[in-house]
Parts: C-alpha cells; sequence; structure tokens
C-alpha cells in the first residue's frame, strides 16, 4: 500500500490535525490539539503523564472517536474514511499489543493476514521483521516467553508488517535496554529516510532530540509549545540553577523573589537566561530580601525542565 | 463480503490456538460439569424424583445446557483481556472486517462448546445416560444447545466489551448466569419449587433449551418437540438482539 499516494498526497501533510478535542466523562483528555506533520518528517509529542499524547495517537489511529474537530491522515479523514487511514497506518501503543499465546511469527503473520496482504506475503514478511528486530531465534516461541523488551520489539514489528507510509509510536522506546533502544532509533531513521511519516511520542527529551524534526509540547489536553528541538531548548536558556533552601515555605517566598519554580519541596529551579549574570544577580536578590541559601547547583536542562519552563506556574519567560 | 469471512476465520484461528497449543485446558473446563455429575447423580440423585423416566437421563442434558452456558463466560474473558492489553486497540487500527473480532471471538467458543458437549456425552454415557433417539436426533439436540451456547457468547461479548478485565468480566459473569442456571428445570422439576421461582423456572430459556435437548435425546410425550421450537426462537432473538448491540459498541469507541 507504500505507493498509495494517490488520494491525498497534498501539500500540507501526512497527517493534519484540526482543533481535536475528546473527553472521558468529566476528564478532558485533549482539550484542543491542532498540528501539521509533513510528510516524511517525524513529530515528537511530548508531555507528562496524563497529557493527552496516547489520546491523540488514538483519535489519528481510529480508535477512539473525537468529539470534536478534524483529522486528515495520509489526505483521508479519519472519521469518513477510516478504513482508508487504516490501509495507511501502523500504530504500536502505549503497551505491546501482541498475542501470548500465539508465537512471535504467528503475531505478525496474523496482523498481515488482517491487512490483506496475503499468506505467502504475510510470512515472507514475518520474516523480514523477525530478522529487522532479532527475534529470528525467538520466532516459534510463543511470546508468553518474552522478556518485556522482546515484546516491545515484536510489538514494533507488527506496525511495520504492511510498510504503511504513516507511523504513530506511542512511547516506542519505553523498557527498552539502550542497545535496543539505539537499534531502534536506527530503524525509524532509516524508515525516515525511505519516505515514511511518523508521529512518536516520548518522556526522553534526548529521543526527541534525536529524531523528531519538530515538537509539540502538551499539557492538560492543551499545546504548550511547539518548534525544533533547538529552538525549544534556546527558550530554557543552556543551564539551570537549583538553589536549596532550609524550608518548602522559605523557598516559595524565594521563588517569588527570583521568580523561579519550585520543584521537590525546598528546591527552587531557575532558569540561566543571562548567562553567569543570572546567578550572581539571583545571589543578590536573595541576600537583599535576607534569604538563606543552603546549597547551589548548576545542571544542564532536561525534559523536566521543559515541563516546569512551560507548565509551571513561576514560569521565566 | 469475502474479507469478512476471511478476516473471521483468520480470528477463529488466533482464538483457537490457545486449546492447540495447550488442549489441557479442555479438559479443566470438564472439571465443572463433573462436579455437578457427580453431585446429582451420585450425591442427590437417589433422592430426586423427576416425571417420566431415570434421573441420570433427565440430569444429563441439564448439565450439557450448563456447560455451554458457562461456556459462554469465555468470551467476556477474551475480550476483555484483549482490550486490556491493548490488543484490541492495535486491531481497530487495522484495514479488517469491523465484525471480525467479535464474530471470530464467538466462533471459536462455539468450536470450543462443541468439543466440550462431545466429551461431556462421553461422559454422560459413563455415568449410565442413555439416548432413546436417532443419532440424527440427538445430533439436532447437540445443535440447539451449541446454537442457545452462541446466543449467551454475543451477550457476553458486550459484557466483555464493558468491563476493564478478565477478572471483571468473571465476577460479572456469575451472577448473571446463577439464576439462568440454577432456578431451572436444568437439575431437578421445577413442579417441586414454590409459586414465583417455579414460574421462572418453567418459562425461561435454560428450562426451555434443557427440554428441547430432552426431547430431542430422550423422545416421549414429557417433551413435545414444541420445546425444540421454542429453544431455537429464544436462541435466535438473543443473537438478533445482542449481536448487534456488541458489534455496535464495538464500533463505538
Ligand atoms: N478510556 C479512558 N477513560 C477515561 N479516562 C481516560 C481514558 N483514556 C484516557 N483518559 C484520561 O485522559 C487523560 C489523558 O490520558 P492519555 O492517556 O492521553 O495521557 P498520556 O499523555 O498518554 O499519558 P502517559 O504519559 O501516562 O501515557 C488522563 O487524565 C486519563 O486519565
Ligand atoms: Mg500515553
Amino acid at each position: 500500500m507504500t505507493g498509495s499516494s494517490t488520494a491525498g498526497s497534498s501539500a500540507t501533510g501526512a497527517i493534519v490535525a484540526e482543533e481535536l478535542r475528546r473527553t472521558f466523562g468529566e476528564v478532558v483528555a485533549v482539550d484542543n490539539i491542532s498540528l501539521t506533520v509533513p510528510r516524511g518528517s517525524v513529530l515528537g509529542l511530548l508531555g507528562v503523564n496524563g497529557a493527552g499524547k496516547t489520546t491523540v495517537v488514538r483519535m489519528l489511529a481510529t480508535v477512539l472517536k473525537p468529539d470534536s474537530g478534524r483529522a486528515m491522515v495520509h489526505g483521508f479523514d479519519v472519521l469518513t474514511q477510516a478504513q482508508d487511514v487504516r490501509r495507511s497506518i501502523g500504530l504500536a501503543g502505549q503497551n505491546a499489543a501482541v498475542d501470548e499465546n500465539l508465537t512471535g511469527r504467528e503475531n505478525l503473520e496474523l496482523v498481515g493476514r488482517l491487512s490483506h496482504l496475503g499468506r505467502s506475503t504475510s510470512r515472507d514478511r514475518a520474516d523480514q521483521l523477525l530478522d529487522q528486530f532479532g527475534l529470528v531465534d525467538a520466532g516459534n516461541r510463543p511470546v508468553r516467553t518474552y522478556s518485556g523488551g522482546m515484546r516491545r520489539r515484536l510489538d514494533l514489528g507488527a506496525a511495520l508488517v504492511s510498510r504503511p507510509p504513516v507511523l504513530f509510536l506511542d512511547e516506542p522506546t519505553t523498557g527498552l535496554d539502550p542497545a535496543s533502544r539505539l537499534d531502534l532509533w536506527g530503524v525509524i531513521e532509516s524508515l525516515v529516510a525511505d519516505g515514511t511519516t511518523v508521529l512518536l511520542t516520548t518522556q526522553y527529551l534526548e529521543e526527541a532530540d534525536r529524531l523528531a524534526d519538530n515538537i509539540v509540547v502538551i499539557d492538560k489536553g492543551l499545546i504548550a509549545a511547539e518548534g525544533t528541538a533547538k529552538q525549544l531548548k534556546a527558550r530554557l536558556g543552556d543551564t539551570v540553577i537549583e538553589f536549596e533552601f532550609a524550608s518548602p515555605t522559605v523557598a516559595k517566598s524565594a521563588a517569588k523573589t527570583l521568580g523561579g519554580t519550585v520543584a521537590a519541596g525546598t528546591i527552587v529551579r531557575l532558569v540561566m537566561t543571562a548567562g553567569p549574570a543570572t546567578l550572581r544577580d539571583a545571589m543578590n536578590q536573595l541576600s537583599a530580601a535576607n534569604i538563606a541559601v543552603s546549597h547551589v547547583a548548576l545542571r544542564e536542562p532536561t525534559l523536566d525542565d521543559v515541563f516546569l519552563t512551560l507548565t509551571g506556574t513561576g514560569a521565566t519567560s | 463480503m469475502r474479507w469478512a469471512v476471511r478476516d473471521t476465520l483468520a480470528m477463529v484461528w488466533r482464538n483457537l490456538t490457545v486449546i492447540r497449543r495447550v488442549p489441557q485446558l479442555l479438559v479443566f473446563s470438564l472439571v465443572q460439569p463433573l462436579i455437578f455429575v457427580f453431585m446429582f447423580r451420585y450425591v442427590f440423585g437417589g433422592a430426586i424424583q423427576v416425571p417420566g423416566g431415570r434421573y441420570v437421563d433427565y440430569l444429563m442434558p441439564g448439565v450439557f445446557v450448563q456447560t455451554v452456558a458457562f461456556g459462554a463466560i469465555n468470551t467476556a474473558v477474551g475480550l476483555a483481556e484483549d482490550q486490556n492489553k491493548g490488543l484490541l486497540e492495535r486491531l481497530q487500527s487495522l484495514p479488517m472486517s469491523r465484525s471480525a473480532v467479535l464474530g471470530g471471538r464467538v466462533l471459536a467458543d462455539t468450536v470450543r462448546n462443541v468439543l466440550i458437549v462431545l466429551l461431556m456425552l462421553a461422559v454422560g454415557f459413563l455415568v449410565g445416560f442413555r439416548t432413546h433417539t436417532s443419532v440424527l436426533q440427538v445430533a439436532a439436540g447437540v445443535f440447539v444447545m451449541v446454537l442457545f451456547g452462541l446466543a449467551l457468547c454475543w451477550i457476553f461479548a458486550l459484557i466483555g466489551l464493558l468491563v476493564p478485565n478478565g477478572e471483571a468480566a468473571q465476577a460479572a459473569a456469575f451472577p448473571l448466569l446463577a439464576p439462568l442456571v440454577f432456578a431451572s428445570s436444568a437439575f431437578v422439576d421445577p413442579r417441586t419449587m414454590p409459586g414465583p421461582l417455579r414460574w421462572w423456572a418453567e418459562r425461561q430459556p435454560v428450562s426451555i433449551t434443557a427440554k428441547a435437548v430432552r426431547s430431542l435425546m430422550l423422545g416421549g410425550s414429557e417433551y413435545p418437540s414444541a420445546y425444540v421450537w421454542g429453544a431455537i426462537a429464544w436462541s435466535l432473538a438473543i443473537i438478533a438482539v445482542m449481536a448487534p448491540l456488541a458489534v455496535r459498541r464495538y464500533r463505538r469507541s
């Protein structure tokens, strides 16, 4: 199906979502999300637990219907052309969706048959993917006997069975050891080099940094920031200063004085937006306010800081 | 729809793989009905009076129907587990037929029910159960109860989609099945029951199906063939209502 780029290979993007919204009872899982992923590029969706990443992925993969808004995937409408969308996508959900009682090979062949590839194509494809994901030796064993990482790799293989032009990966490297993670990054990069469009969610800035052309940070179902990894990190400054105080109360008033964010009770974080001068000014402000610092440390920014700065209360920028 | 059939068969194959791989599971599902056979045939049996004939001949059709009824729990547990594990999500993202997941589940559980019923028939013969009709009629008896099992599978398909996991499915199933299976004519003659209970026990589908099976396997004036049509009508009615509800629920999310 890879070549079926006739229907909607519009210039607008392989994935286009407009004002998606989905609630579960009282919970607003996705409030209002619009995004565009150009053909052959990678979008990284970042967000803390419960931000709504999985819900966005499930709506785009036609598993879940949005309450409102619309989305096009590979030129097809997820609501009115769902089967066409399904012929164009691969989904690796947050939990490894494999059958414990089938062998690894049978799992892949089943997905092939249900993707209407035909029996022999399904078999060939299963062989290729077992090889690609280092599961040849385990291929004829029931998945029940697999380790967590092996399941995860099999699950990713299953998402690739039909060689889909659009791929959704929900936290694909969670639970993988460092070597498998690097292998998977390699697999994703080679797919993208061949023109596959990827939307992946992740908790790791490093992963988004390496793979994603663009990053969308979501928080409570809304877009908090978007841009390239470089642009986002630039917003943070290079380094974060961590001040530790005697008590949470002191930390709170210090955060107010400095315009920083409280993290972990007695620690206040401040982004070094003005280089070393930020530290000097902060120390001056604290002594002027008569607040004693018990400890100071400098750290490179992490995803934590992206979240705290973009979504926290006392954000600096 | 050619694909609907192929997808359903692929799902049936997938669901039956468990049995192919671990055939002992079938034997385990015989444990409960075997306990009932033992209890009613040998422990209480001597004290139970039934109209027109030996108690073991009355009892076994009841046990068969009980067995297929409890077999339907498998449908709810299987679907709930697939949902819990995220497998349903993968299947929903594939371009497969929208009815194949439920259809494949229900048909696989029906095949399983057929195997279990055949094993239970063998058990019946071992404990003295004898049919009094032709082989064809006995086969029709198997058909009627398996059809009833299939109808119940559709009820449990909907339940499986509504609960979060297999344990919850199991927990939801028992209170639903108990009044159907035990307040019935499956094991004892309802004429010994108090008023309202008797009214219920004489009319509900498990009783009708048990009587239909007795009609087809034992014959005799006590069980006219009207029960056969009654049982088939009940089964078809349940399927007509529950199958669309379950499929709609599956497609909704
Ligand atoms: N099926 C559901 N029923 C009820 N609430 C749900 C359901 N799915 C998601 N939610 C709620 O919607 C919100 C967003 O969930 P979602 O799974 O999209 O977050 P996420 O960003 O993927 O989080 P995580 O990083 O933990 O995977 C959460 O508050 C969650 O509890
Ligand atoms: Mg998630």
